[in-house]
């Protein structure tokens, strides 16, 4: 008796072990993928503020940084609608360019940045430090259009690069005023207070561009800098055709980094970090990255130059009314009418809530697909 | 797709399963579905021909002549707010889109202001609408027309008239606004070309490429919009957006001295097919002799259909290419038209027109100077008014007792004048006159005016490139030599819009004069440092100095002598506080 007791005492102990061991391999699976989904990123939508501070004809080159930018964005799938551009000055159509309506990133002309299908949001005396501040604060006039506002959300991934003529703290707008970087570090954080971003990526390419990100202190900043405190960013080669310099060397070989990624690739942020070595650059480009939760090695690139589009797959098919006008251009109107219909039909509550709700859904796809904007 | 632009809150037209779009309402329709009760899009297009140029129309873009616009920078925007067409509840700021027009080019301007409504709003909300208009084009068109506002717009009493169907003339209504500042350029474009139906992928437009369009000698961009009857019995309006792109391609010089040209060599790419959404799809090419001989010049392929008119007063003709025909097509799978000239002119000149402007300051130095405009009547016999409107800004101030308007050495008195000065920083000054123009004559009018010194923080980033007056507008109805018939606008609404014209024997046109660019007393933006330097040196310096003269007390120290006793005995002297031996 005395022997069978422990005995089924050991067994009993034993299926407890077993149904505790089976528990605890289910829960670190489970949390196995809650810490995978932790470090991914979590955005759903990507913007970008690309902003060009320079004026006259002899700083083409920075134009021709923003553009290189702006266009590798747009290859990357970020749409115009999500991009918002500003170029201090006019170099495509200045009269004193010889190839009117073309920017060049390369000598020999290989590169036309600027394109056929470009769209500035803010150009020529619209860009100021307080339009800037605006648009990244939101805090802006209530009949701004929608292309010069950034709409961003607490789930957008914003890539910020600014590149001009700049010192140690300060990046100059149009040879007449400058932000400084405790502007800059405080706009972050009312963007952050206000949860307009997720996740950030900073990019300044001006002469002691280190300076500018010394002073963040909101969460979730990824910084690039061209060049570190008391040295100055060079310019690549001058053309002699142009008769100017077309481009910054860190932005060159960013450009040409940036050129080998497509929409699916699997570069990291550290690939980003190596893109100039001292070697190239001759200035030595920075970064800061203790502000960011994640790890750049599982950062993508894509995540901030590429844009990202949820596709959600219904399984059932939506009918449409015949009798509905514009349904394609309104989703919205057609399911307010069904609404109607479904009224008179005299369905019960919870099954026409369901019905609207996965309706809606599609409705929002059919809108986010659909909307081309204009500028 | 069509693309009808409504007043934001027009309630009689209202937005329920439209889409909206930053407060215009924008109605899609595909133009073959007639049965859905939306008001269809009549669009037609023109383009000013010019001896040896293409006058392209198709009916779903429309290019409009810039009448003799100039190059050179410039923007405007004008547009007729007021209460929008069959509004009930009288809410103004629907009518801003109404009847808006839009042009941008080198020479950028959009005029057109006309009051449409049945109920004309306060100054006060048409002013609001105007601001948020200008806002709403600044966003789709990615100019900086938000810069609009009170300093540059007017409103003219006699230059604008309301185009298609109008109910009311209040000027007051009108909004007038010109950018002289603004660039054109691929931006400007782009949006341009995703309101064409077809984008810029079938079509006409698939010419439309930015690196041939801005290598040229001149480039405009428009976009107007007007209230036309929707059918004969005019019991219901729709509006009409016309496109137009009118550019001048220097092809003698870039041709190397040839006069010859074609499709691809101006645009670097042929037509391969219409645009499937479009009605009409046409190419005209003006192919009219000179001097009535035999044939100078040839084109190829063989054209379609040849067409006669009579356009602005000269006989013209068009060799026309019908791309929606499909005889077109036939022989190769792209158009290429080309011109060629049997043998080359020995001096074909342009004849001039009957009326050209020209415009310039002068003067020296940098407080006073002098704006004069020329305006040419070369018409052999008949004379004719004009209304000349001026919009200078307020900081070149205007002494209208400087006004003279001579005619062959012969003071002219203007039949109509309208004057409001300017007020500092508020608005500009606005003149215009009515003045005949004698047959064969040239007419000069010059005003003085005197430079402001601007506050410091009105000063733009470039303030040495100088500041820009915008170009004056001469709006007349010229006379024709010809007499030109009559023609139907049911027929040919293509052509009609191409050359409108009243009666049979004049037309009308409207040029714009050359912008200015003045030269305001700059100051130098680097005092304010060297002053701080200088400043902050001298008061170191010389207070400094005088400081150290009044405060600083002088002692004599002796020289220390004796052994070391006595050292000794000095310091036992000093720790007790007395002075030393």
């Amino acid at each position: 008796m005395a022997a069978a007791v422990p005995a089924a005492r050991w067994a009993r102990a034993a299926a407890a072990a077993l149904l505790l061991g089976c528990c605890g391999a289910v829960l670190a699976g489970g949390i196995q993928d809650q810490a995978e989904q932790f470090f991914k990123s979590g955005h759903t939508n990507n913007w970008a503020v690309l902003v060009c501070t320079s004026r006259f004809w002899f700083n083409y080159r920075h134009v021709a940084n923003t553009l290189s930018v702006y266009r590798s964005v747009k290859r990357l799938g970020i749409p115009d609608s999500h991009i918002v551009l500003m170029l201090a000055d006019d170099m495509a159509c200045n009269p004193r360019n010889p190839k009117p309506a073309t920017v060049f990133s390369h000598k020999n002309m290989e590169l036309n940045v600027y394109g056929d299908d470009v769209e500035v949001d803010y150009r020529s005396y619209e860009v100021t430090v307080e339009n800037f501040l605006r648009v990244l604060t939101g805090r802006i006039p209530p009949s701004t259009p929608r292309s010069k506002r950034l709409l961003s959300d607490d789930r957008s991934n914003i890539l910020i690069y600014m590149t001009g003529h700049g010192g140690n703290g300060f990046l100059k707008f149009q040879d007449s005023e400058e932000i400084t970087n405790v502007e800059l570090a405080d706009a972050f954080e009312q963007m952050w207070q206000k949860r307009r971003y997720n996740e950030l990526l900073f990019i300044i390419d001006t002469c002691q561009g280190a300076s500018m990100y010394e002073r963040f202190y909101s969460p979730n900043i990824i910084a690039l800098a061209s060049s570190q405190v008391g040295e100055d960013s060079l310019s690549h080669q001058p053309d002699l055709g142009i008769g100017v310099h077309l481009m910054d060397r860190y932005t060159f070989y960013m450009l040409e980094f940036l050129e080998e990624v497509h929409p699916a690739s699997q570069t990291n942020m550290n690939d980003l970090f190596q893109v100039c070595p001292k070697s190239l650059c001759v200035s030595t480009p920075g970064h800061r990255t203790d502000l960011f939760q994640r790890d750049p090695q599982n950062v993508l690139i894509t995540d901030f130059f590429g844009s990202v589009r949820k596709v959600e797959i219904m399984t059932e098919t939506v009918s449409l009314d015949r009798n509905l006008t514009g349904f394609e251009s309104d989703p919205v109107c057609c399911l307010k009418r069904q609404l109607e219909i479904s009224d008179k039909e005299r369905e019960g509550k919870p099954q026409l809530h369901q019905r609207m709700g996965r309706k809606l859904k599609a409705a929002k796809g059919c809108i986010g697909n659909r909307t081309t904007k204009v500028c | 797709m069509d693309a009808v632009a409504t007043g934001a809150g027009n309630n009689s037209l209202p937005c329920p399963g439209q889409a909206q779009r930053d407060g215009l309402c924008l109605h899609s329709t595909a133009q073959k579905q007639q049965h859905q009760p939306t008001p269809p899009l009549g669009r037609t297009s023109t383009a000013t021909p010019e001896a040896g140029a293409i006058g392209r129309q198709d009916r779903k873009r429309k290019w409009v002549g810039g009448a003799g616009g100039h190059a050179g920078g410039g923007a405007g925007a004008a547009a007729g707010s007021g209460a929008g067409a069959g509004d009930d509840a009288g809410r103004a700021a629907g009518g801003a889109a109404a009847a808006a027009s839009a042009r941008g080019g080198r020479g950028r301007r959009l005029p057109v202001p006309h009051a449409v409504g049945r109920r004309p709003a306060a100054g006060g909300s048409v002013d609001k609408a105007w601001k948020e208009l200008s806002n709403i084009l600044s966003g789709i068109f990615c100019a900086s027309l938000n810069f609009i506002d009170s300093t540059n717009t007017v409103t003219p009493t006699a230059s604008f008239k309301p185009l298609g169907v109008a109910n009311g003339t209040d000027h007051r209504l009108l909004r007038y606004a010109v950018l002289p500042r603004e660039v054109v350029c691929t931006e400007n474009l782009t949006p341009w070309k995703k309101l064409l139906p077809c984008g810029s992928k079938a079509g006409l437009a698939v010419l439309l490429k930015a690196e041939r369009l801005f290598h040229s000698s001149y480039h405009s961009q428009a976009v107007h919009i007007r209230p036309i009857c929707r059918d004969a019995s005019c019991l219901a309006v729709s509006w009409e957006l016309r496109q137009t792109l009118t550019v001048v391609f220097d092809s003698f010089t870039s041709g190397q001295g040839k006069k010859d040209w074609s499709l691809f060599k101006m645009f670097s790419r042929t037509l391969t097919d219409a645009c499937p959404l479009a009605s009409e799809s046409k190419v005209y090419v003006d192919i009219s002799p000179k001097n009535k001989e035999k044939q100078l010049l040839e084109v190829t392929p063989t054209p379609t259909s040849v067409h006669e008119a009579i356009v602005q007063g000269d006989k013209t003709t068009y060799a026309v290419y019908d791309l929606l025909s499909p005889v077109l097509f036939n022989t190769s799978r792209s158009l290429n038209v080309q011109l060629k000239w049997k043998r080359p002119e020995d001096s074909s000149e342009l004849s001039t027109p009957i009326m050209h402007a020209q415009r310039y300051v002068s003067g020296y130095g940098l407080q006073t100077g002098e704006i004069s405009t020329l305006i040419y009547n070369t018409h052999p016999y008949r004379a004719f008014p004009v209304i000349l409107l001026e919009t200078v800004p307020w900081y070149l101030r205007l002494y209208v007792h400087t006004l003279t308007i001579i005619t062959k050495g012969k003071e002219n008195k203007p039949s109509y004048m309208h004057y409001q000065p300017a007020q500092d920083r508020k608005r500009p000054h606005l003149l215009e006159m009515l003045i005949q123009l004698p047959a064969n004559s040239a007419t000069k009018i010059t005003i003085q005016f005197e430079r402001a010194l601007l506050k410091w923080t009105e000063y733009p980033p470039d303030p040495n490139h100088g500041f820009y007056v915008s170009s004056s507008v001469l709006s007349a109805l010229v006379p024709s030599v010809i007499a030109m018939k009559d023609v139907n606008v049911e027929e040919s609404p293509l052509f009609t819009s191409l050359f409108p014209s009243s009666d049979g024997s004049s037309y009308f046109l409207r040029l714009y004069t050359e912008p200015l660019l003045v030269n305001l007393p700059t100051p130098d933006f680097s005092m304010p440092y060297n002053v701080i330097c200088l400043t902050c040196t001298v008061v170191a310096v010389c207070y400094g100095s005088f400081y150290n003269l009044l405060t600083r007390t002088f002692h004599v120290e002796e020289p220390s002598r004796g052994g070391l006793a006595k050292r000794l005995a000095n310091v036992i002297r000093r720790l007790r506080g007395v002075p030393p031996i």
